[in-house]
């Protein structure tokens, strides 16, 4: 047994306990034996299922998180949050157009940005929230789809924007309408869509399919692999 | 000369007109206007309480932007930015004089702002591009233009914006003549009207549109009483009051009688000759070009 | 015409924040009437702009009731016109923040009709969830 761990003192939903060095937020949760329902998903970063706000002992600062990759510090207080609740409007994609006018029909509350910027600081991708949601205001959607690419739903933003402004949402309809209306089409995909469609690999899926696992991996392996 | 410019939000979306032909314009007497290659919404309308510092963020930021602009010499020590929008403007200057007039407030701010590389040190000024024309001088102006414009008789409208609270006003609040000058600059006849600088009902065209139906209508019978052919404004928020909500007015009274509304640079650009395509005036609602081709301004 | 004043019932609470949020001192007011005359709004108030003054002054928490605050576009005429050089359009503000800063929109943002939605500039939209949400 390592007696060398290090235990460090933490505040997990208003209760003292200790937890080992190193572990995260998410980790430390279940080792002091709570058994997380909601606000836990991949535990790896991807999902945003986690998010979670904390202070760190003798700072200032109310720092928010993903659980499963933040790492507690001596004398933390941690609360785990279920979820953000949040503004959804129903769209049907096909029927908008890219443009500003969308967002003051489906989401006017991000007409009272102030450009303080705390969405920025919450974000735990650092992503520049405050200046995507300005291209939105301004109508430049293809700025706040990449600037939003990296977002992954964790709520932070929302939770923290003292305009009550539900980015993420934002960031979400700004991506589907850049994929809908703005990205540039490919004919090799579209013509691709066509062979599917007519059947032209059924053969191929057909056989993969009615393959035993020995001969598939072996297919597998020889693969020739193309780089480009 | 390079001059740092702001452009606001409605710039890029229903008022392109006005950018556009701006840009192209100042161009053509050697001004060129510098994008910030960043920046947010001006937080229009100004807040007005003593304390809401929060709401003096966003110009505040903007200002920053024009600092690093001369670090990176993109702009040879030009403090000043240009605006072209009058209600911009007016919410950018309020705040950068509130910032220079209060140390604590400034130190405030900047604490607030701790992820932006600098502080801002309250030395830029903002301007409005009617300041830079009436600076670079209308008998300057008046020499390069190639097509005069003239028998063209023009309501200057100079709204609320431009011109109070007097701490930002651009010129007399009572007896402005900065867009006078201007017109009178490009060729055309400078009207006296008394509805000048009265509130077209600016924002309250979001939800009580009945006044600015009611004030809209009154300010083009004023022009039109004092034998104007059209109004000019440097407002987004007056050009759509005044736009939109006058031709609306006009589908529910078939009789009424419509002036064509511009941006002061659409005839800016047409006086000094700038491409067709960087007039807009596809954007303006009332029809802009028949007044035009009449007085054998646009072909 | 006189006009009764009861004092005992003069909230100052309530004028001091006025004061303290618009940074004017409201009591120098003269009541001439020079806001009123030439405010475009007039037409729509219910309470012209010297009697809020007035009231304000007298501490009548009352004329948070009024409509005059909401119609009040922040047009700066009467400031620049005011005698006593006094800020009427913040004394508007403060009024209308008292409203707003206890989480009361004086406007549904969901309201916008699709059409309208399709139309109106940014800066408007901008300008009025800035003047009537808190």
């Amino acid at each position: 047994m390592d007696a060398e761990i290090k235990m460090l003192k933490v505040h997990l939903a208003g209760e003292l306990f200790e937890v080992p060095e190193g572990s995260t937020i998410m980790m430390a949760f279940e080792y002091a034996g709570f058994q997380l329902k909601r606000g836990v998903g991949c535990r790896e970063g991807y999902c945003g299922a986690c998010a979670t706000v904390y202070r760190e002992k003798g700072d200032y600062k109310l720092q928010g998180g993903l659980a499963c990759q933040t790492v507690v510090t001596d004398g933390m207080t941690i609360a785990q949050i279920p979820f953000v609740p949040a503004e959804k409007p129903i769209y049907d994609l096909t029927q908008l157009s890219p443009d500003v006018s969308t967002f003051t029909e489906l989401f006017p509350s991000v007409f009272r940005c102030v450009s303080c910027n705390t969405c920025t600081k919450a974000c735990p991708q650092d992503i520049q929230v405050m200046d995507y949601i300005q291209a939105i205001i301004r109508g430049d959607i293809a700025r706040a789809a990449d600037l939003s690419f990296d977002c992954i739903r964790c709520g932070l933003c929302a939770m923290r924007c003292p305009a009550e402004i539900v980015q993420y949402n934002n960031a979400t309809l700004a991506r589907r309408l850049y994929g809908h209306y703005l990205a540039k089409k490919s004919p090799e995909l579209e013509k691709r869509i066509i062979e599917i469609e007519d059947g032209k690999y059924d053969k191929q899926i057909n056989d993969l399919n009615e393959m035993g696992k020995e001969e598939l991996s072996k297919i597998y392996f020889n693969r020739e692999i193309k780089i480009s | 000369m390079k001059i740092p410019y702001f452009p606001g939000c409605t710039l890029k979306t229903t008022a392109k007109n006005f950018e556009i032909s701006a840009i192209a314009s100042a161009k053509k007497i050697g001004i060129d206007f510098i994008e910030l290659d960043r920046w947010n919404c001006c937080g229009v309308v100004s807040s007005l309480t003593s304390d809401d510092l929060m709401k003096h963020l966003a110009p505040v930021r903007n200002f920053l932007r024009v600092q690093e602009m001369n670090k990176q010499g993109i702009v040879e020590n030009e403090n000043r930015m240009v605006t072209l929008c009058s209600m911009c403007y007016n919410t950018l200057s309020l705040s950068n004089k509130r910032m220079k007039e209060n140390a604590d407030d400034l130190q405030k701010v900047n604490d607030f702002m701790h992820r932006e590389e600098e502080n801002y040190k309250g030395d830029v000024d903002v301007v409005h591009f009617l300041s830079i024309l009436d600076e670079y001088g209308f008998d300057k102006l008046a020499q390069k233009v190639t097509k005069p414009l003239k028998d063209l008789k023009v309501a200057s409208y100079y709204g609320c914006t431009l011109l109070r609270p007097k701490s930002v006003g651009i010129d007399d609040t009572e007896d402005p003549k900065i867009l006078e000058n201007f017109v009178k600059a490009l060729g055309a006849d400078a009207i006296d009207w008394d509805a000048k600088s009265r509130c077209c009902g600016s924002y309250h065209t979001v939800n009580n549109v009945d006044i600015v139906y009611r004030l809209v209508q009154g300010i083009v019978d004023d022009a039109k009483k004092n034998g104007a052919d059209a109004i000019i404004t440097s407002c987004p928020l007056c050009a759509f009051n005044l736009d939109v909500r006058q031709s609306e007015i006009k589908d529910k009274n078939p009789d009424y009688q419509t002036l064509p509304i511009y941006y002061f640079t659409q005839l800016m650009g047409l006086a000094l000759e700038i491409d067709k395509q960087d007039l807009g005036l596809e954007f303006n609602k009332i029809e802009p070009e028949k007044l035009l081709k009449k007085l054998n301004l646009l072909s | 015409m006189a006009i009764k004043v009861k004092f005992k019932d003069k909230n100052d609470d309530f004028y001091k924040k006025i004061v303290e949020l618009s940074g004017e001192q409201v009591a120098l007011c003269d009541q001439c009437g020079t806001c009123s005359g030439g405010c475009p709004f007039i037409e729509e108030m219910d309470i012209n702009p010297s009697e809020i003054m007035r009231k304000v002054m007298l501490g009548q928490k009352e004329v948070m009731d009024s409509r005059t605050m909401w119609i009040c576009a922040s047009c700066f005429t009467c400031t620049v016109r005011c005698p006593r050089e006094l800020d009427v359009s913040k004394v508007s503000e403060a009024l209308r923040q008292v409203k707003l800063r206890t989480a009361i929109d004086e406007i549904s943002i969901a309201d916008i009709s699709k059409e309208e939605a399709k139309k109106l500039p940014t800066i408007a939209v901008v300008g009025n969830f800035r003047k009537f949400t808190g």
